[in-house]
């Protein structure tokens, strides 16, 4: 325990079993990124998985949407503490657009349109853990959080879920992304609150 | 690595009504750059936490860490901070963190600062830090407030603006702009930014921080206006989303 802060009581509380240690509900969508909302046009729209030895793999919007879809419930959890619980999305799973993928990678480095990028272990990207989502509550998604898609990764904290996503290479060594070079942690378990670099 | 430190409270200074600045002594204080934040961890006698983040409004000097802080209503942490917590408590902080929305002294590029509100804090530290290393570096503030009783370091800002060469401080007043002030009272557009910016060829790194409606429109219109996203540095911290 830490050291008291004198007359401190905190927020009458009710146990939250979904919400992870430090972390609150919010209801609106609070929005947190390092720059200005990049927009992207669907005509020029591209996704790309880059493998390690150079194969690329592309899809455009029409090729995107044209794949099976799936409508993940997932709660949510940003590392600025706010937490957001079952919400709605569309989108195609990372396991479709990794199967035909040839690598032995362990590591994905994501990029996005603007220039962001974040990293994590190949196998989080797998397994219906994680997808490319160009839908939220039923609508398009909203440029300033991440349209016209995003990479979506709820078991993470929310920084890896990269917003306007344009592609994913494929690494055997890991290398870390935008905020993990700013001293955020490489993999971001919001449960373990892996915030810092050494958490 | 970011590190907890135990910091004291050795002076609290009114910024507005509904706002104030902590000094802090930080025993083992490993410095910081002009941008950076801390998270502050409160506990309770019964072991419960809290956590917050704030940026630190004061140039880095020694042992001393200055947070400004404004009052969300019914929030839990900041009423604390402002109404309870008092001169010689102790509060745990960690940080320095972020190493993204930071200027440093040392980088000659010219220097465009755009704040709404408490989203001053990160920005007056850049601008003391400007002062406190002797940088010539031109730098160009645009503030904007409901009124001119919501200017954080009010004072502090009309000195600056008179006694630090290549500082240009300029308001934008959304609610009631005092008399003799040009114009209407307006939110901050793509005209501000032309007229009280730097032109993009100048090529000027930018800082904008304010609530999440106010870094998008003055995210957009320096884009708009031709300034490289890639020089457009934003950070949020209003209570609203968008
Ligand atoms: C990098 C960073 C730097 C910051 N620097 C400063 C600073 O210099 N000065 C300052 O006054 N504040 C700053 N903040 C905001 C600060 O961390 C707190 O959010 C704020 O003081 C409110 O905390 P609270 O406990 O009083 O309110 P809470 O009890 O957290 O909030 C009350 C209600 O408001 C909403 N809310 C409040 N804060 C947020 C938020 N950040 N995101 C989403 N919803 C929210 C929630 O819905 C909540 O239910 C910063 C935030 C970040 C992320």
């Amino acid at each position: 325990m830490g050291i008291v802060s004198p007359g401190f009581q905190g927020r009458p509380r009710s146990s939250q079993p979904a919400l992870p240690p430090g972390q609150y509900l919010t209801e609106d969508f609070p929005v947190l990124s390092a720059g200005p909302t990049p927009r992207v046009s669907l005509d020029t729209w591209e996704f790309a998985v880059t493998s390690e030895g150079g194969v690329e793999h592309r899809w455009s919007w029409a090729e995107m949407l044209a794949l099976p879809q799936e409508t993940p419930t997932v709660d949510i959890h940003c590392v600025t503490r706010w937490s957001k619980l079952g919400t709605n999305w569309r989108g195609v799973s990372l396991d479709v657009l990794l199967g035909g993928v040839e690598t032995a990678a362990k590591f994905a480095l994501v990029h996005s349109y603007g220039g962001y990028s974040t990293n994590l272990p190949l196998a989080d990207l797998l397994g219906g853990q994680a997808w490319i989502v160009h839908e939220f509550e039923g609508g398009g998604l909203p440029a300033e959080h991440g349209g016209p898609a995003r990479l979506l990764v709820p078991h993470l904290y929310f920084w890896k879920s990269a917003k306007w996503v344009r592609g994913i290479e494929l690494l055997s060594t890991d290398e870390p992304g935008f905020w993990e070079t700013a001293g955020y942690h490489d993999y971001g378990d919001p449960w373990r609150e892996q915030r810092y670099q050494g958490d | 690595m970011a590190m907890w430190h135990v910091a004291h409270l050795v002076q609290r200074r009114r910024e507005t009504a509904t706002a104030c600045t902590l000094v802090l002594a930080v025993d083992d204080w490993p410095g910081h750059v002009p941008g950076q934040h801390v998270d502050v961890r409160l506990t309770a006698p019964d072991g419960y936490q809290a956590e917050r983040s704030y940026s630190i409004s004061s140039a880095p000097d020694g042992n001393t860490v200055e947070l400004t802080v404004q009052r969300v209503p019914d929030g839990e942490v900041s009423p604390y901070l402002i109404d309870v917590f008092s001169v010689g408590d102790p509060v745990e902080i960690r940080g320095p963190v972020g190493g993204w929305f930071v200027w440093r002294p040392t980088e000659p590029a010219p220097v465009l600062l755009v704040a709404g509100g408490s989203g001053i804090a990160p920005l007056m530290a850049m601008v003391r830090a400007r002062r406190a290393t002797g940088s010539g570096v031109p730098f160009r503030l645009i503030y904007s407030v409901r009124t001119d009783r919501d200017v954080y370091f009010a004072d502090e800002l009309r000195h600056r603006a008179a006694d630090d060469q290549g500082l240009e401080i300029s308001y934008v007043y959304t609610r009631q702009a005092p008399d003799g002030w040009p114009g209407q009272p307006h939110r901050i557009g793509p005209e501000d930014i032309r007229e009280r910016g730097w032109p993009p060829e100048r090529e000027p790194q930018c800082f904008v921080c304010g609530p999440t409606g106010l870094v998008e429109a003055v995210a957009d219109s320096l884009v708009a206006v031709g300034h490289d996203a890639q020089r457009v540095k934003t950070e949020r911290f209003g209570p609203t989303g968008g």
